[in-house]
């Protein structure tokens, strides 16, 4: 019951976001539906709820950690809407609301499909409501993100459909008809065929590795997240990332079932480290602040497939980093939506001194920046360090040494941008001229995150690390 | 029937073969209408007996391949103005003899493959790779949008191909491969509502540059 109206809220919805009128009214019915998102999401962790419908939905650990990120960054995300959206009157308030509400169903679904067919519909549900939010301002280079997204995503999920499909035939190689059901799959995982099966991963990994934003499949990320709004960028970078990355740790662990632990291992840890070193590569000189974000979200998710591909302490440090990730981002996201806002540009050569000219935003930015590079006490922190740490108990020195020195250039890459952004003076001129200053609903979503990762760095509630632990044995230890 | 699905699959292969040398973009909409319709009577062949389900699969499928989005296509083709030739990266020969090389290469893997349920004379993983091969060839090295959407739905048809192979055991995943059209669907409008914004009119993709490294 519970999960059936989860799923349901957001699609309901978006219906009478779409027909409203009032353009005062609409962002509202977004913040309600994710409160009361947000609500249903506590009452299902509190005491989760059978699955429902042949077994197709109901949550594993792994997705509840998720559903609970994909929740609280909605909540904080739409309250920044409600100010935000009160300034873009008109037919882009009309498209973002349903378009962010259908985004939500299509995540909330990922994050209960318990079903091979389910998680794809689900995946390209959250594909298609992002399109829209891209295109909105219909200048030459949203139109230009917005056909790189669809093109190179819309190929990640036919690929990732072929995918499904050969680890399907994996299992009628044998004569097996296991069925689309995850736990299905895992309890004749043995019966598969290694070969087709390793195929299968390979083109899974590539196809909700798109979505996901790891190197080579990046591409469109820095082009999208430059392009979209503070909010959405937020959303995009905290949510559909960690739903793909939902996808990817789903189907290894049918690979894990099936003995395959050390061949997925060496490829998550062989494209997490390639995908860390893209970022970082392209980080150097870096001078457009989204776009930056962009690749500092693709490093990201090197570090996550690496954390899953080292396995053990170091994919519960993934998990972590997951939601610490999520959290990070929205707070950066949400204080460049504003500092791109008041100075009317997002390149460091026009953007200085935003600490003076938006105490609130240009020092929200700067610790972000400071978060997200793994500087302590924030969240990120802990969850990169558990990573590492489990790298050396491993052995893995050589990795561990690449790791950190990755984690060096980021920070150097990065920081040279940041810096540029938020210190020194505002340079006199045209650029300083909008209207635009920190208010209440500007700047206190962004606070929330800080408050939270903050939390997540000096101690993780034990709920919480209760979950993860469940997380990351189910994951890789088949029941 | 197995030789009437061997004989289907290899005119798919030949079309892959024409759609690749074509000059024309009338030609090219024409020839994936009718790989999509020939795809469409495969799973009628394959299931051992027809039920209605599967029926009207088949004929919605045609009606989308084979009627809906090539419409789509023409009206794009007409309302845009663009220029009627196929501008390649990589020539009409070339790009044939890439695709006679993929399509021998997914063959003698097939002859040498082991580990297969289905019977090794049939066709459907050669032809399956091979189209998937043509798909991704056209969507790499044509330069307009409207031809990159035309190797998207060859990319389709590739993936719809093997899925022949789980029809009768999994019939709900390989119907999702419907849903792909979707994309295309929303390509073709993308390019319409372009066209009327005229932020660029001719929406070749070599244009699309200003945002890079």
């Amino acid at each position: 019951m519970l999960l059936a109206a989860i799923i349901l809220l957001p699609f309901l919805a978006a219906l009478p976001a779409a027909a409203v009128h009032s353009d005062r009214l609409r962002p509202w019915i977004v913040f309600a539906a994710s409160a009361t998102h947000l609500f249903l999401t506590a009452a299902i962790l509190i005491d989760p709820p059978p699955a429902i419908c042949g077994g197709w939905i109901g949550l594993d650990p792994p997705g509840e950690l998720v559903l609970l990120l994909t929740s609280i960054l909605f909540f904080i995300c739409t309250l920044y809407g409600t100010g935000y959206l009160r300034q873009w009157p008109g037919r882009f308030n009309r498209v973002l609301a349903p378009c962010l509400l259908g985004f939500l169903g299509g995540a909330t679904l990922m994050t209960c499909s318990q079903q091979l067919g389910l998680i794809w519909i689900a995946m390209e549900t959250t594909a298609l409501c992002t399109a829209p939010m891209i295109y909105f301002r219909r200048t030459p280079e949203s139109i230009e993100a917005t056909w790189k997204y669809l093109l190179i995503c819309s190929v990640g999920i036919a690929i990732a459909l072929l995918g499904s499909f050969f680890l399907v035939y994996a299992f009628l190689v044998h004569h097996h008809t296991p069925g689309l059901l995850f736990s299905q799959l895992l309890a004749h995982a043995r019966d598969a065929d290694p070969v087709w099966l390793k195929m299968a991963f390979v083109l899974l990994l590539i196809g909700y590795g798109t979505k996901m934003g790891l190197a080579p499949m990046h591409t469109w990320k820095p082009d999208a997240y430059g392009e979209v709004p503070g909010i959405v960028g937020a959303l995009l970078a905290g949510v559909l990332t960690s739903c793909a990355f939902l996808a990817i740790l789903r189907i290894m662990r049918v690979c894990v079932a099936a003995g395959m632990r050390a061949y997925t291992g060496h490829l998550l840890i062989a494209i997490g480290i390639f995908s860390m070193a893209v970022a970082a590569v392209f980080l150097m000189g870096q001078k457009d602040f989204k776009r930056m974000l962009a690749y500092s979200s693709v490093e990201q998710m090197g570090i996550l497939a690496l954390g899953a591909g080292i396995g053990g302490p170091a994919l519960y440090g993934a998990l972590l980093q997951m939601i610490n990730n999520g959290l990070t981002k929205g707070m950066l996201f949400l204080s460049a939506g504003n500092i791109h806002r008041a100075y009317g540009s997002k390149s460091s050569d026009d953007v200085h001194g935003a600490v003076r000219r938006e105490p609130v935003s240009g020092t929200l930015f700067m610790i972000g920046f400071l978060a997200i590079t793994g500087s302590p006490p924030f969240g990120p922190f802990v969850g990169i360090f558990t990573i590492l740490k489990a790298a050396f108990v491993d052995h893995l020195f050589l990795l561990g040494a690449a790791f950190v020195g990755l984690l060096l250039l980021v920070f150097l890459g990065m920081g040279r941008t940041v810096l540029a952004v938020t210190m020194g003076r505002p340079l006199p001129g045209r650029l300083y001229h909008t209207q635009f200053r920190d208010s209440f609903l500007s700047v206190a979503p962004p606070l929330m995150l800080l408050a939270l990762i903050l939390l997540l760095g000096l101690h993780v509630p034990a709920p919480l690390v209760k979950l993860l632990h469940q997380a990351q044995r189910y994951i890789e230890v088949s029941p | 029937m197995a030789w009437l699905v061997n004989a289907i699959l290899t005119m798919v292969l030949l079309l892959n073969l024409f759609l690749l040398s074509v000059s024309r973009m009338k030609s090219l909409i024409s020839g994936v209408a009718l790989q999509g319709i020939m795809l469409s009577i495969l799973p009628l062949l394959l299931v051992k007996e027809v039920d209605p389900l599967i029926l009207i699969t088949a004929l919605v499928t045609a009606g989308i391949k084979g009627w809906t989005i090539p419409r789509m296509l023409d009206k794009a083709l007409r309302d845009v103005r663009i220029k009627h030739e196929v501008e390649p990266l990589i020539g009409f020969i070339p790009s044939m003899l890439i695709g006679a090389a993929g399509t021998a290469a997914a063959l003698m893997m097939t002859i040498h493959a082991s580990g297969l349920h289905h019977p090794k004379s049939l066709l459907v993983i050669p032809a399956s790779m091979s189209t998937i091969l043509t798909g991704l060839l056209l969507l790499t090295t044509r330069f307009k949008a409207l031809t990159q959407i035309i190797g998207y739905l060859i990319l389709e048809n590739g993936i719809y191909i093997f899925g022949m192979l789980l029809l009768a055991v999994v019939p709900f995943l390989v119907e999702l491969g419907i849903l792909l059209d979707l994309f295309v669907g929303i390509f073709v409008v993308c390019i319409i509502l372009n066209h009327i914004h005229s932020a660029f009119a001719s929406l070749d993709t070599r244009r699309l540059t200003s945002l890079k490294e």
